[in-house]
This record gives C-alpha cells, sequence and structure tokens, in this order.
C-alpha cells in the first residue's frame, strides 16, 4: 500500500499540456465539447466488455445502472438531436481490465463528424496525433493483409481448424474450444501487435464483420463482408477504434440481441440494451464517423512511460 | 488438488502444465479493446528448470501442483542420495537424488539449511541459502603485487567448488561466497 501518485509532477504536467492540445485542435476545428453521464440505464451488450453495475436508490424499485464502458450512446443521441460535431473528453469505465496497458478506470477521447467518411475521419485521427506525439509517417494496413503477412493465413477463408492450430503454436492455448473470433483474437494480440511493434504507427483497417460492433458493414475486394473500422496502432499499442457508425435502429436492435444470446453462451450476465438509443435511431442518425482514443495510453506514448501506473495519478493499484 | 482459474493466477503459484509442476513468474491479462480476454503465463517448469509461456483463456482451469518448499538442514550424502532433516523439530528425513541437487552439490555444508521444494512430496529441487560460509582447501599462495590476472586466483573450497578469490586469501580461511552467481564476497 502506497498513499503516493504513480506519476511523477513531470508527468502531471504532460498530461495537462496534452489535454489542452487536444481541446485547442478540436476548438480549431468547431467540434464542440460536451459532457454526457457516467451512469445510464443501458449499458454496453458487447460480450467481451464488462461493465460496472450500480443502483439508483430512492424509487419505488432501485433502478440498476451502468458506468459506461464508452460515451458512445449518449454522444450519438446528441447527434441525432442535431448536436453536428462533437467530441468528448472522460472517464470510462471497463470491469476486469488490469495490465500495464489496462486500468478498470481510464480516460476515453472520442468524437464524432457528421457527414465524414472513415477516410476522412482517418485523415483528421493523424493530424491530431501528429499534433500530441510529434509527426510521423502512417501506414495502412487491411486486417487480412496483416494475417496474411505475419500468420501466414487469410482471416476469412482458412478453415477454422487452421485457425485454431495456428492460435495453439503461436501461444501454447488449448485451442479445440475457440471459435473464429476467439482465434482471430488470439492472433491479433500474440503474432500482429508484437510485429506492429516495430512499424510506428499503423492503421489496421476492414475488420471482420463478426468483430463489427456498432459499425456497418460493406464488402471487400474478395467480396468478404468487413466492418467499416479501423483501428489505430502506436508502437503495437492499440489507440483507437473508429466506426463508420451503423444508423439502422433495426440493425442495432438485431445486434443487441445477439450480443446477449452470445452472452447467455458464454455464460456472462444479460445486458439491459439503451432503449434510448434505438429511439434515437429511428428518430434518425445523421451519416457519421466516429473514434475513440485511449487518452491514458496516448499520454503513456507521449511520455516513453512504461505503464499506465506511470501516466494515470492513481491506477486502480493505488486505490 | 483444487484447480484456480484465470482471474487467480499471479506470480509464485505453482501449477500443473503439460503433465509437470510449474512456477509461474508473470502474469498478462491481455485484451483487444473489443476482442476477448486472455491470460498468458511466464513459467518455470520445476522439473526441468526452463522457462516457457503459455496462454489461456479468460475463465480457464488448472490444477494446483502439489508442491512445497521446506526449509531443511543438511545431513550427509551416501553417494546416492543426499539426505536432509526438516528443522520443524519433527526430525523427518528426506533423500533427495543427484537431479534433485543439480549444481546445489557444490554449495553443500552439512548443518546448513536449505530450500528443499517437494513435489508430490517427493524432492524435485534443492536450492542453497544466497549466501554461504566455505574454507580453502586449497589455494597458490598469493604474490603481492602480482595483478597480472586482475588480482584474482582460484580457491578450491571444501565443497569442491572453485570460485575465484583476492590474491590475499590464504588456505584455511573461511570466505562469504554468493550461491546464486558463485562468487566471492568477503572473508567469513
Amino acid at each position: 500500500m502506497t498513499w503516493q501518485p504513480g506519476t511523477s509532477l513531470a508527468q502531471l504536467q504532460e498530461r495537462a499540456r496534452l489535454l489542452s492540445l487536444t481541446r485547442d485542435f478540436f476548438a480549431q476545428r468547431q467540434v464542440l465539447e460536451v459532457n454526457t453521464p457516467l451512469l445510464n440505464s443501458g449499458g454496453s451488450t458487447d460480450p467481451f466488455l464488462d461493465s460496472f453495475t450500480t443502483c439508483l436508490e430512492g424509487l419505488a424499485e432501485p433502478q440498476r445502472l451502468y458506468l459506461q464502458t464508452s460515451p458512445e450512446f449518449f454522444m450519438k443521441r446528441l447527434l441525432a438531436a442535431g448536436s453536428g460535431p462533437i467530441y468528448q473528453l472522460g472517464p470510462c469505465f471497463r470491469n476486469g481490465e488490469h495490465s500495464w496497458r489496462h486500468n478498470p478506470e481510464f480516460w476515453m477521447l472520442e468524437w464524432y463528424r457528421p457527414g465524414w467518411s472513415l477516410e476522412e475521419l482517418q485523415e483528421e485521427t493523424c493530424a491530431l496525433v501528429n499534433q500530441l506525439l510529434g509527426t510521423a509517417e502512417y501506414q495502412q494496413l487491411s486486417y487480412k493483409q496483416a494475417f496474411q503477412e505475419v500468420v501466414g493465413l487469410h482471416p476469412f477463408a482458412a478453415s477454422l481448424q487452421e485457425l485454431r492450430k495456428a492460435s495453439h503454436a503461436c501461444s501454447g492455448i488449448r485451442a479445440e474450444d475457440l471459435d473464429r473470433d476467439a482465434c482471430l483474437d488470439l492472433l491479433i494480440s500474440h503474432q500482429i501487435e508484437p510485429a506492429l511493434k516495430q512499424q510506428g504507427r499503423v492503421f489496421l483497417t476492414d475488420f471482420p464483420a463478426s468483430q463489427a460492433a456498432l459499425a456497418a458493414i460493406q464488402k471487400d475486394d474478395e467480396g468478404f463482408p468487413v466492418a467499416q473500422r479501423f483501428e489505430l496502432y502506436v508502437q503495437g499499442i492499440e489507440l483507437a477504434n473508429a466506426y463508420q457508425e451503423l444508423t439502422s435502429a433495426e440493425e442495432q436492435a438485431e445486434r443487441f440481441v445477439q450480443d446477449n444470446q452470445q452472452r447467455a453462451r458464454l455464460g456472462r450476465p444479460q445486458v439491459t440494451p439503451d432503449a434510448n438509443l434505438l429511439l434515437a435511431l429511428q428518430a434518425g442518425l445523421p451519416d457519421t464517423s466516429g473514434i475513440a482514443l485511449g487518452f491514458d495510453r496516448l499520454v503513456m506514448l507521449a511520455s516513453g512511460a512504461e505503464s499506465l501506473d506511470q501516466v494515470q495519478a492513481f491506477s486502480i493499484s493505488r486505490c | 488438488m483444487a484447480n484456480v482459474a484465470t482471474n487467480e493466477f499471479k506470480g509464485g503459484l505453482k501449477v500443473m502444465l503439460d503433465g509437470d509442476p510449474c512456477s509461474m513468474m508473470d502474469v498478462e491479462h491481455i485484451k483487444p479493446g473489443k476482442g476477448q480476454a486472455f491470460t498468458r503465463v511466464k513459467f518455470r517448469n520445476l522439473m526441468t528448470g526452463r522457462v516457457g509461456e503459455k496462454t489461456f483463456k479468460s475463465g480457464d482451469n488448472v490444477e494446483v501442483a502439489d508442491v512445497m518448499e521446506i526449509d531443511m538442514e543438511f545431513l550427509y550424502s551416501d553417494g546416492e542420495f543426499w539426505h536432509f532433516m526438516k528443522t520443524d523439530g519433527s526430525f523427518e528425513q528426506i533423500g533427495a537424488d543427484e537431479k534433485a541437487m543439480g549444481d546445489t552439490t557444490k554449495w553443500l555444508k552439512e548443518q546448513e539449511v536449505y530450500t528443499v521444494t517437494l513435489y508430490n512430496g517427493a524432492p524435485i529441487n534443492v536450492s542453497a541459502p544466497n549466501f554461504i560460509e566455505l574454507e580453502v582447501s586449497e589455494t597458490d599462495p598469493g604474490l603481492k603485487g602480482d595483478t597480472a590476472q586482475g588480482g584474482s586466483k582460484p580457491a578450491t573450497l571444501s565443497t569442491g567448488a572453485v570460485v575465484r578469490v583476492p590474491l590475499f586469501i590464504n588456505e584455511g580461511e573461511k570466505l562469504k561466497i554468493d550461491t546464486r552467481t558463485g562468487e566471492y564476497v568477503s572473508r567469513a
């Protein structure tokens, strides 16, 4: 136990400087800063995100509330209400995540660009990251290319057996009960991320449709369905995740149901979907791209720190 | 033995991996933002001493290994086994074979206390204390001012181990040795 912060004073100052630069960046581009609640009656149904929950007392029936895993739902409700381009800086919560690059409570920078394509958002992401981390080159790599180059497998065409074999070979994991997505996640984290470490800044694009989350889906050059989603890796660290946002209320409702079905199969708790988000989508979400960037990881990269504990004043081990 | 789930994994935990008892050295939570969580473990195989890595799906279970580390005093060797006695007053004795002894035979001294690792009750490893005092049984007389070899010379200790010592050390002196590096520390 220690009462002291994990950060040095210099690192606190660096964090404040990066926050201020970020706010300047968006102010110059007329993107509005917004603050939405951390508590919501609906939670993230994502099968592999665990929410903290709490209880609102003082009502006839106590109401369960979720601490947000990202500010996405509220920000989309603002977009549907006609906010125009918006950004938010603030805390998010993900239960059970704790490592040198995970903390159950962390800061997210999330922004939305109504009317913009994913490519335009990618350009703006480069501009922001250049401002915060210094200018550098960016590579563009599709999920498929990354797998073919690093793992030697086609991620969409390879058989489940081939994927399991490659997963076991690189990690020793017992692979017989891994499904396709589990194999892909394992290979990304054990083979591709380490390979990206040497590559500087890389945009990984065209994720499998099964990993679309809240992204729209299109066909790739070979006709495989892929998510309109990119991730930015910096020195092998997953820094940001962007979507061409799903705008169909029907499909969103369907994905909520599928997520909860998958949760049931995995023996994970059911999550109440955000009914207000569905209403907002029905009212009409403008076509928009959106991105979430892990701000603490960015501070870590900017200051050359080796863990989040060194850039968060008090990481969970000090709470 | 009981099972442990990935969320209970931590450094020092002894588990069965691929049929051998292993000690966890490092445990890392791995999770792509929207993906599944894994737990990567760096471990030492207690039978072979080899270090390896293995990944588990979050929530997976592994069997705890029946491994205990106990302090035992060295009594004697009969040529085939090295006999140790528990220091808890039970006078219980255990014989370790050559494989379990490994390099520790270099640092064996009667009445010294060693850490004996027991797997299913049988010794699989014996490790020496970090520092041990041993007598010099043989070394050349040091010549004053002879620094041709960096001011040190070989000395054979009572256990047969050979360490480099400063030139002023003489036969019959007791030395403090760091058993982890096999280096001379000081006169005892």
